[in-house]
């Protein structure tokens, strides 16, 4: 039996489909499928029972959300509803036709990710020809409609010696805000962290620079940083904890406390095809198993901060532990943590790899390429 | 643009930044990009009477008729607040 409070947010990611193959995709390695999306009908529904949980912000997501044809319909329900209308997107393929159409609908907010301030590196990393300038296109669109811009911008170590440039960046575009994100290490990053991870130096460097920024800018940009947790002292409290703030909607109506959250085996996600949101929520079975404190071993379970971190991130704990229940590694209490530092340390000294491995659907054996 | 607040800045919410009644949890909450703030009573309070037209000296002056509060103190409250919600982008004036 739960006793949790209504979750605030939900991320809608209303499909997989991208342009962009960035190295350290948040979706899962297992992308779903245009065939397995969910229909208007049932997105719909899903916003009015958001609404009615206490579901406070959508952010609709993907992949690129901008791939839905019905995303001005979306929104526009979203808002009717009296949800917090957030658009995060890549924004290649946002031209002025559609931004409109869609802040008639009632979008307040965009947040636009950046992969560098270097154009020929940011579309390197993306895998997407072109992608910087039609970004930079599509955020002056968006200042110049009037609405609210986020920067997202995903640092690691092939592109953290230009934090400062993106700083100057998101200020020059007019952003509210600039969220600076380190990669985290799950799914496409995982595969890729040798290609990522910044050395703690380099980390070190990156936390001053943004200490600096943020007392500068004072009233006129907001940084959120989220900081690579490899080198920390206690984990981060992932989602706010898992199944207290957050769900997640994948494309094919999985109901995810996380959007990693897949990556754990023998987790069983109830569907909005089969239960309303309200039921998940309260009772789910992957909801259940990590709310609250009573699942946790020790060290957290007699820790003072158990209610602070919430244990960390389940789904570090299972790529890293082979255990989801385990304490996060990232915690110095945890007995994988020196294997971790040791880990970040060799990798984030090493000669970077020559190529990245990019997200991407894989072939089928009958299918040619990704569906259009 | 000032970043530091004084008893005549006309503070109200920025463009994208709106009060709702959260009637899940009970109370109202500020609503921002990614962002949401639970407000007790008397930050409600204070933030409906910020309509980018009134300045923070009326606005205190009001606060203190409405509830006998000395108003210096009450305006001292009332600044702390408001450049919070301005640092973090939530309020222009």
């Amino acid at each position: 039996m739960s006793t949790a409070g209504p979750p605030l947010a939900l991320l809608a990611e209303l499909t997989h489909r991208c342009p962009l193959g960035c190295p350290y995709c948040s979706n899962p390695l297992t992308l779903d499928r245009v065939r397995d999306e969910l229909d208007t009908a049932t997105w719909l529904r899903v916003i009015d029972e958001a609404a009615a949980l206490g579901v406070l912000q959508v952010h609709f997501s993907g992949g690129e959300p901008l791939v839905r044809r019905d995303l001005a319909t979306l929104i526009g329900h979203a808002r009717a509803a009296g949800l917090y209308t957030n658009l995060i997107t890549s924004a290649v393929l946002l031209d002025a036709p559609r931004l409109a159409s869609l802040q008639v609908a009632g979008l307040e907010h965009v947040q636009i990710s950046f992969q560098d301030t270097e154009p020929g590196n940011a579309d390197r990393i993306a895998g997407f020809q072109g992608g910087h300038e039609k970004k930079l296109a599509a955020a002056r669109m968006v200042r110049e409609a009037g609405l609210a811009l986020t920067i997202n911008a995903v640092m690691h170590r092939q592109n953290l010696g230009h934090l400062s440039e993106m700083i100057d960046l998101a200020l020059v575009l007019g952003a509210g805000r600039l969220e600076i994100a380190h990669v985290q290490y799950y799914g496409w990053a995982l595969s890729n962290r040798s290609s990522l991870i910044p050395s703690r130096e380099e980390v070190r460097n990156a936390v001053a620079v943004v200490a600096a920024a943020r007392e500068r800018l004072k009233g006129r940009l907001v940084i959120d940083h989220v900081v690579p947790d490899y080198y920390a002292h206690r984990p981060k409290a992932c989602m706010g904890g898992w199944a207290r703030q957050f769900m997640n909607i994948a494309p094919s109506g999985l109901v995810l406390p996380c959007h990693a959250a897949q990556g754990i085996p023998n987790l069983r996600f109830d569907s909005v095809k089969e239960r309303s949101l309200r039921e998940i929520w309260a009772d789910s079975e992957a909801f259940e198993r990590f709310r609250g404190t009573s699942w946790m071993p020790e060290p957290c379970r007699s820790c003072d901060r158990r209610e602070i971190d919430f244990g960390g991130c389940r789904c570090q704990a299972m790529a890293l532990t082979g255990d989801a229940g385990a304490t996060d590694p990232a915690c110095a209490l945890s007995p994988h943590h020196a294997r971790l530092l040791a880990t970040a340390k060799a990798e984030s000294e090493a000669v970077i790899p020559p190529s990245f491995v990019y997200r991407r659907y894989a072939k089928m054996p009958h299918e040619e390429e990704s569906p259009a | 643009m000032s970043a530091n607040l004084t008893a005549a800045s006309r503070p109200g919410l920025s463009p994208h930044t709106r009060m709702k009644n959260d009637t899940a949890r009970g109370g109202w909450v500020l609503l921002a990009p990614e962002r949401v703030l639970m407000l007790d009573a008397i930050a409600a309070e204070i933030l409906t009477l910020c309509d980018g037209n009134a300045d923070i000296g009326t606005i205190a002056d009001e606060l203190a008729r409405r509830h006998s509060a000395p108003r210096e103190e009450v305006l001292g409250d009332v600044l702390e607040m408001l450049q919070e919600l301005r640092n973090k982008g939530l309020l222009v004036a």
